[in-house]
């Protein structure tokens, strides 16, 4: 028995070393590689369409324009690129802190669900960019209204997978820990939270990706700053190349904080069944 | 002889660590109200290993939660050590069927989260916890994660975080009942030791009549709802028993048959 345990003990270290010994750039590329073909075929059929003149230059600009526009301008998208930035991480950060509050109270107080899901429900159905120009009257022209956008947009599915978290914890494991005699907060802090991360994070990859939007949608409304306002500007002086520049930009941005989740996924949940299964394939691809 | 008849009204003594005084459960939904235990009473001395066998819904489960004061008893009481049980109880250890390991935790993380949510001293109960681990045969695995273990080893881990806290009583909940038969039986020659060594008294609930009688000072049958104790036998064999020479043993044979024919026809006997 003795000997059938340390058999185990052998296999269990080796398939762990063995996940571990694939070297880093061999992974990152059996990941990347298909993404990034796809990116390249697209931007080759862009070329052989600009560069065959099947579409005028102000209805779409060829790659190398949209670069030069970026290029000549980079001190102007930077400038509102960073404002963009500014807001939707500030709205993504309230939305999160807001929302995860939102699904913890919702989860320990069925009142409290009563009483809030409707008037959640009903501020995520309404269009954000109706009620956009309300917050401009009430807010100014500033960031406020802005980052107030973005967190009406990215808080609805941090609230919806904070909850579907909480209330996914194993049953026999809550009443586990009530025979150990530890406080609610304990409780929260070393089972519920940690239990709930896999789909809380899941929602914070949407939440953060309509944080951009809601900056945007924002900025479209009114004010002089961001890009959505770079956006606006380009359109009107039938700029089309500034106005890609600024799209890809702002995909960058999105982009950007979806992977930003992605990486605390990786080091918050390795343990959860969905990572391992990434983890594994990527070895046996990398192999 | 074996019935433990002779002692009417020993529920309740001052010397029983689980005194269960005419327990009912009844889950009411809006319409139905559906009977899971009918009245039950027991006693169990301190260090005594019973063992509870019933069919299938007989409410033993329910029972066991009844103790733990994870289920409220619709009528009765429970006592833990002469305390009357009115909400979930600190001073028990309680084995799930499934082993329900937090998956964030290595192995031995797991067995110490008994004692980070009690507060314990972190220095004794990693101590402890290298003890129950050597004595589990779980050396090695310590840094393991709960899907890198097989099912016998993460009811290992389960049984060593129930254990930590040294609990007087340990509930177990058809611990093997997920297990092959092989490793189940290396399972309960385990556990008969580790309960032994560590001195607890425990209640097991179990579909096993082999394993009811092998791990039990006493066997509590129960009979189908509405589910009452049916009869008690008592297991006349020293409290650290040899797997093979138990089952060849007469007096095993004798309360295992016994079991049997209570569990087939409940209403018979006497």
């Amino acid at each position: 028995m003795t000997a059938v345990v340390s058999d185990r003990a052998t296999v269990a270290r080796q398939s762990r070393t063995a996940v571990r010994r694939s070297p880093a750039p061999a992974r990152w590329w059996a990941a990347a590689w298909r993404p990034l073909t796809l990116v390249v075929a697209v931007l080759v059929v862009w070329w052989v369409v600009t560069a065959q003149g099947w579409l005028a230059p102000y209805v779409l600009p060829s790659p190398a324009d949209t670069w030069a526009a970026a290029a000549e301008n980079a001190a102007y998208l930077g400038q509102h690129t960073w404002v963009t930035t500014y807001e939707t991480v500030i709205g993504f950060a309230l939305a999160v802190v807001i929302g995860e509050l939102v699904a913890v109270l919702m989860a320990y107080s069925p009142t409290t669900e009563r009483t809030v899901y409707p008037i959640i429900l009903v501020a995520q159905v309404v269009p954000k960019i109706a009620i956009a120009p309300l917050f401009v009257v009430w807010l100014g022209f500033g960031v406020a209204p802005k980052i107030t956008v973005a967190v009406l947009m990215a808080f609805f599915p941090v609230v919806i997978s904070g909850l579907a978290g909480l209330r996914s914890v194993d049953p026999e494991v809550i009443e586990l820990t009530s025979t150990m005699g530890a406080s609610r907060l304990k409780t929260f802090a070393k089972v519920m939270f940690p239990a709930s991360l896999p789909q809380l994070l899941s929602g914070l990859k949407v939440a953060a990706t309509l944080a951009v939007t809601g900056a945007v949608v924002g900025e479209f409304v009114g004010g002089n700053e961001g890009l959505g306002y770079v956006i606006l500007q380009a359109n009107g002086n039938i700029d089309t190349a500034m106005l890609f520049a600024a799209l890809v930009v702002m995909s960058l941005l999105g982009i950007v904080l979806f992977l930003i989740i992605e990486i605390a996924e990786r080091l918050l949940i390795g343990w959860h069944p969905s990572r391992r299964a990434a983890t594994a394939a990527t070895t046996v691809a990398g192999a | 002889m074996t019935t433990l008849t002779e002692e009417p009204g020993v529920a309740g003594t001052a010397q029983d660590v689980v005194s269960v005084d005419g327990v009912s459960v009844t889950f009411r939904s809006k319409r139905a109200s559906t009977s899971a235990l009918g009245e039950v009473d027991l006693a169990v001395r301190p260090g005594e290993f019973v063992s509870i066998v019933g069919p299938s819904g007989c409410g033993k489960s329910t029972l066991l939660k009844v103790v733990a004061g994870l289920v409220a008893p619709t009528t009765g009481q429970v006592r833990l050590r002469g305390d009357v049980v009115a909400g979930p109880r600190p001073d028990i250890g309680f084995v799930f069927q499934r082993a329900a390991l937090l998956d964030w935790r290595t192995a031995e993380g797991n067995i110490l989260l008994q004692a980070e949510m009690r507060g314990m001293d972190a220095a004794a109960a990693r101590r402890r916890c290298a003890e129950l681990i050597e004595t589990t045969g779980l050396s090695g695995f310590e840094k393991a994660m709960p899907h890198e273990l097989s099912g016998g080893m993460q009811q290992r881990v389960s049984l060593c975080r129930a254990l930590l806290h040294e609990p007087d009583v340990l509930l177990m909940d058809e611990p093997f009942g997920a297990l092959d038969a092989l490793t189940r039986e290396r399972m309960n020659v385990e556990l008969q030791r580790v309960c032994r060594e560590a001195g607890v008294t425990v209640l097991l609930v179990t579909h096993s009549v082999p394993e009811a009688v092998y791990l039990g000072d006493r066997v509590v049958v129960m009979g189908p709802r509405p589910s009452r104790v049916v009869e008690e036998l008592r297991v006349d064999l020293p409290p650290v028993r040899d797997y093979t020479a138990a089952m060849e043993d007469p007096e095993f044979h004798r309360v295992a048959s016994r079991v049997r024919t209570l569990l087939g026809s409940p209403q018979g006997g006497d």
